[in-house]
């Protein structure tokens, strides 16, 4: 009886596990936000219900301008980043251009957010490198110009910020749906009834894409309109927009300032939904415009300058992008570089050498957490994966056309934690954790990462996995092969390569958390990221860079060790290679 | 106890639309061949003797391997060697690797396991080929080597999904004749799936249309 119980329970096992380890946090997070800023907060003396939290908040001074600065900035960044992702799809599917760009796009994938900013605040700065390389000859600076270019009042640095992280993520998002689309066959089928590439693209194929993607489009928004890190290093400051400034009254011991802070975080999840519901009835006016379009005929034949143009705003944002990510190694290593030289004019690896001293902890801690984490993360991704395959309803024919299955349910659940602002609901999940006493311990901040790493390794392995040819699977059964020997000996080998590299985006997302690691870790657990935002605000900027760059190289060696490992085990495998 | 394998009163059928009905008896070493237009249901067919049909599809009638009913068991324990369009020889394995996988464990040592593969592989003309990567081989070459694989695990029946339909025409004819030398010797049963009336012709046995 027990055994048969087990045995019913355990396919069933790693995905209840995954509702339980991503539920759980979220609703109790939410609900441990909502009650504090109703003033509900015992550890802090708060025992009666009342609205002061929010009439406190409502009181700060500069709110509104806070509020619209968060809406605008998130909202345009990622209505600037689809519509980058989609016209340059548009304009050059099926090119070598486009393939020259995914191989780039790819690895900056990788970059996590802060560091992508400290390079572009190096870059853009008014004693950055771009100002240097003008200056004096063609600006007449021989001091750093006093102009707001980092953490203008509009937020348009943050914007850039923004939109060079978010294109990377989306454009391969894009591809990585594309074949399901028949995009190629429809182009064909537009082209020979006279459209142009793009028209053809955007009238043809544009609205099953955007279908496909719309999950991801709406995490953007909610992180764009949420962001902290980012912020920071290149958002105004007066006043800031409202998730920094969140944080900021988080901090503060005044525990009538904590009370306003979770009011506040709650306001961060209405301004967000509020952006969503905007976008929504955006995404009605584009399909309706879109609608008028198509049945219009117009072929747009001619379409060579916008797909110039498109070139050159993508050669553009991932020439940015990479200036600034070269940056921050250059910055590590130089000891006086005075403005307005364009090198440094002395270069010193005494950073690199104390390493140990430098940053040795904070990296200690980072690789434990990311290596536990991303672990952890794999392994539960796995055994549900596996868990579907060996399910009587998990047969190829059943996976793609089941809705409103377990599978589906999962498949929406594990995109929550992206699609909520992180401060929402990290604020409840510290309390929480306080009353457990487990603030600041390194459980609770793996326990949290997990949160964020768990979507970015199901994501990654998903397609690959349901692409994997199921008829190995069945040749090998045919041939008396168990279940588990079917799972070790053909469709883990085959998969290597996909699990390695969802592993390494796992580890990539686990180094750039920065809000649920300072939030959960209160303060006493230090990574690099959280340390290179400690650094921010002052002014050393070797320093800052030597954190950059190692946000930049531990995900890196996780890429490398990604495709270096099955290429040695494989090198005499020829169908294994450009496999999966 | 009747030996070769037994199709009785099977039924497929597609929400309510029966799509195949086939009662047979196919001896040891003979070939019948199940022909059919795509989407006829003679690949579903195989798939139901081999034990992987599952929903949408249900299925009436019993499997019966040498007086065995093996309908009710899992794909494991049939006995039955599948081979589909492609050979799909595990692209990781060594040519050897992907014939001792094929292999029972038994009890039988590692050196004399592998001493089997490499016999196996000088039945086909293919000796020392055993350390090759399979992506090496010639389409040919590796039908019958997916074969080899099959004959290993020690079937009872053989179920083939157009086995020749990868190959080009000059090599059809050659590694047909050699799939079904190789059942007879081995007196084996075979349901054949195909779309090419040269597999029917060549197979010399009993005709199915659907």
């Amino acid at each position: 009886m027990r055994q048969g119980l087990i045995r019913l329970a355990m396919p069933r096992l790693p995905g209840v596990l995954i509702v339980i380890l991503l539920g759980a946090p979220i609703v109790f997070g939410l609900a441990g936000t909502l009650l504090p800023a109703l003033g509900y907060l015992p550890a802090l003396g708060g025992h009666d219900f009342s609205l002061k939290p929010f009439q406190d908040l409502f009181s700060v001074p500069g709110l509104a301008h806070s509020i619209a600065l968060s809406f605008g900035t998130g909202l345009t960044a990622t209505a600037l980043s689809l519509s980058i992702t989609v016209l340059f799809t548009a304009c050059w599917l099926g090119t070598r251009t486009l393939q020259l760009i995914r191989n780039l796009l790819s690895p900056l994938l990788a970059v996590p957010h802060a560091a992508a900013a400290f390079g572009l605040a190096f870059l853009i700065a008014p004693s950055g490198f771009l100002v240097r390389l003008l200056s004096p000859w063609a600006t007449g600076f021989d001091r750093p110009p006093d102009i707001l270019i980092l953490n203008d009042p509009l937020g348009l640095a943050m914007i850039a910020g923004l939109v060079m992280k978010e294109v990377p993520f989306l454009f391969l998002m894009t591809l990585a749906v594309l074949p399901q689309t028949d995009s190629l066959r429809k182009m064909k089928v537009a082209s020979s009834l006279g459209y142009g590439r793009t028209a053809g693209f955007l009238k043809a194929c544009q609205p099953d894409l955007y279908k496909r993607i719309r999950l991801p489009v709406l995490a953007v928004l909610a992180y764009s309109t949420s962001v902290v890190d980012m912020a920071q290093i290149l958002g105004p400051t007066t006043p800031a927009p409202l998730a920094p400034r969140i944080l900021e009254w988080m901090g503060d011991p005044d525990p009538a300032f904590r009370l306003q802070a979770s009011a506040g975080a709650l306001l961060q999840l209405i301004v967000s939904a509020f952006a969503v519901v905007l976008w929504l009835g955006l995404e009605r006016l584009t399909a309706f415009v879109g609608r008028t379009i198509n049945r219009n005929g117009v072929r747009h034949r001619r379409d060579m300058p916008i797909r110039i143009s498109m070139l050159v705003s993508m050669g553009f944002l991932v020439g940015t992008m990479i200036a600034g990510i070269l940056l921050l190694p250059l910055w590590s290593v130089s000891r006086s570089w005075w403005f307005p030289n364009s090198l440094p004019s002395t270069v010193t690896f005494q950073l690199w050498r104390d390493i140990d001293q430098t940053a040795g902890a904070p990296l200690l801690t980072t690789l434990s957490i990311g290596l536990a984490v991303t672990i952890t993360a794999g392994l539960l991704v796995i055994a549900y994966l596996e868990s579907l395959e060996r399910s009587p309803r998990g047969t190829r024919k059943n996976k793609s056309s089941a809705t409103g299955s377990s599978s589906s349910f999962i498949d929406v659940l594990i995109f929550l934690p992206l699609l909520l602002p992180q401060v929402s609901f990290l604020f409840g999940l510290q309390v929480l954790f306080v009353r457990l006493d487990l603030d600041g311990t390194l459980f609770a901040v793996c326990l949290t990462h997990l949160m964020f790493v768990l979507p970015y390794i199901y994501l990654s392995l998903k397609g690959p996995w349901r692409e994997l040819d199921t008829r190995y699977a069945k040749l090998a059964s045919s041939l008396g092969a168990c279940k588990n020997k079917i799972f070790l000996k053909v469709r883990l080998p085959l998969l290597l390569h996909s699990l390695l590299v969802a592993l390494a985006v796992g580890f990539a997302a686990s180094v750039a958390q920065y809000l649920p690691t300072l939030m959960v870790g209160a303060g006493r657990i230090v990574t690099i990221t959280t340390e290179s935002l400690a650094l921010a605000s002052g002014g050393n900027r070797s320093l800052i860079a030597l954190y950059g760059t190692l946000q930049l190289i531990l995900p890196l060696l996780g890429f490398a060790l990604a495709s270096v490992i099955p290429a040695l085990l494989y090198r005499n495998r020829a169908a294994m290679r450009g496999h999966s | 106890m009747t030996d070769g394998l037994v199709l009785d009163n099977v039924n497929i059928s597609l929400a309510g639309r029966s799509l195949v009905e086939i009662s047979t008896t196919i001896a040891a070493g003979q070939v019948l061949t199940v022909m059919g237009d795509s989407g006829s249901g003679k690949s579903t067919l195989l798939e139901y003797v081999a034990g992987f049909l599952s929903a949408p599809f249900q299925a009436s009638g019993k499997v019966i391997l040498n007086g065995y009913d093996v309908t009710s068991d899992t794909p494991q324990v049939r006995q039955l060697g599948l081979m589909f369009q492609a050979p799909l020889l595990f692209p990781h394995m060594s040519v050897l690797d992907n014939l001792m996988f094929g292999l029972p464990a038994a009890g039988l040592s590692k050196g004399c396991r592998a001493e089997m593969a490499e016999a196996a592989l000088r039945d086909v003309g293919l000796e020392g080929f055993g350390r090759r990567d399979p992506a090496t081989l010639s389409g040919g070459q590796q039908t019958r080597v997916a074969l080899m694989r099959l004959l290993l695990a020690k079937p009872k029946a053989l179920l083939l999904d157009e086995p020749f339909s990868s190959l080009d025409q000059s090599r059809r004819a050659e590694t047909r004749h050699f799939v079904f030398d190789m059942a007879k010797s081995h007196k084996l049963p075979v349901l054949l799936v195909s779309h090419d009336p040269e597999d029917a012709k060549a197979a010399e046995g009993e005709i199915f249309t659907l």
